[in-house]
């Protein structure tokens, strides 16, 4: 597991913005996750409850945006979702694709009081 | 209630202590690999067979991420100038090793006394492809009992890497890994992988794989001047 780590940065971000904003309550902080990365929400979810306890993140929820895997063809530059295990260009019948979406991992935006 | 925009990568603080690695890896003039692999592919093998190839030409120390034990780090301690075993069982991660715990080895290591640093991540194939630690080249090894179908099953892991390795070739006979297909799908991916097809049991293979690594070591080291 590396969701500890992860969730306690997220933490800092959260609790730092915060301070810098001079807000007193987090009651929600948005995350977008890409699809492909190896992030657990749940797992997110239950170390930030046990991290966040005693600070003026207590008790807010998350809320995980899925990012979907996407790819570009590198032939003719058509991005798109692949549907199953091989990844052909619909367009171009292309296998060469770049990773263009599903590898986020960001903070979008906390709300706070 | 009010929403404060924030758009923060999450892994930065990583991002940032990969970047400090790697600078102090320069200072040093120290080349350093990040070998991932799924268990058993033949991590541990590599560097063996690469400190064998090599040590009469550069002075290599090695890191050894592992969950539990030190049989890795006690196979290596012989042959290289220096070894650092991460036990990650004790930390926040313990399915990949993060460029806190490269930082931390690398205090510990006397990298004025070392030319190549081979780090050996944690048998996974996710997880370590989420976190950059600082080195110069990222190295996935496949062998053959795995099956042909791993690019296609962690894309991450093979679209970053800069040479996959295709280990236990000396099974090709016994199994029906189909080498072409494993090749097409890691390319299609990444376009400047470099492969290499070798047997870590026979040594075939072993020349090309290292004269690639001293045309790497020599093509940064002149960007350095
Ligand atoms: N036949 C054959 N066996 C190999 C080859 N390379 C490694 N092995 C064997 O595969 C097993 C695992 O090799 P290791 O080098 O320990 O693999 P590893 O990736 O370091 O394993 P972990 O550290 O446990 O993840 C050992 O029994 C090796 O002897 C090879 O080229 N051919
Ligand atoms: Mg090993
Ligand atoms: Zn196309």
């Amino acid at each position: 597991m590396h969701e500890l780590g992860i969730t306690e940065n997220i933490v800092n971000i959260a609790l730092d913005k915060a301070k810098e904003v001079q807000a007193s309550k987090i009651t929600k902080i948005n995350l977008v996750i890409g699809e492909l990365s190896g992030f657990v929400p749940d797992c997110i979810q239950f170390y930030f409850d046990f991290l966040s306890k005693d600070s003026i993140a207590e008790g807010a929820s998350l809320h995980f945006e899925l990012a979907p895997a996407q790819f570009r063809c590198r032939s003719c530059s058509t991005v798109f979702c692949p549907q199953n295990t091989i990844w052909t260009c619909p367009k171009c019948q292309s296998q060469s694709v770049e990773i263009a979406g599903g590898r986020e991992l960001y903070i979008e935006s906390i709300e706070a009081k | 209630m009010r929403k404060i925009e924030v758009i923060q990568n999450i892994l930065e603080a990583n991002e940032s202590i990969a970047t400090q690695n790697q600078c102090l890896l320069d200072k040093h003039k120290v080349f350093a690999i990040n070998i991932m692999s799924s268990p058993g592919a033949g991590k541990t093998s590599l560097i063996l067979q690469t400190i064998a190839k090599l040590k009469n030409k550069l002075r290599i120390a090695v890191v050894e991420g592992d969950v539990a034990s030190t049989l890795d780090a006690e196979r290596v301690k012989n042959e290289a100038v220096a070894v650092v075993q991460i036990t990650t069982r004790y930390m926040s991660e313990n399915c990949t090793l993060i460029a806190n715990m490269i930082s931390h080895a690398l205090q510990s290591l006397p990298l004025k006394d070392i030319d190549l640093l081979l780090i050996e991540n944690v048998g996974n194939l996710i997880c370590p492809s989420e976190f950059i630690l600082g080195e110069h080249k990222r190295v996935v090894i496949s062998s053959l009992p795995e099956g042909d179908d791993k690019p296609t099953k962690y894309p991450m892991i093979f679209a970053d890497a800069d040479a996959v390795i295709i280990n236990k070739l000396d099974l090709l006979p016994y199994l029906d890994f189909d080498i072409p297909a494993f090749r097409h799908a890691a390319e299609g991916l990444n376009a400047k992988v470099k492969f290499f097809e070798l047997s870590c049991k026979t040594g075939m293979g072993i020349e090309n794989w290292c004269s690639w690594l001293l045309n790497e070591i020599k093509a940064n080291s002149q960007k350095l001047i």
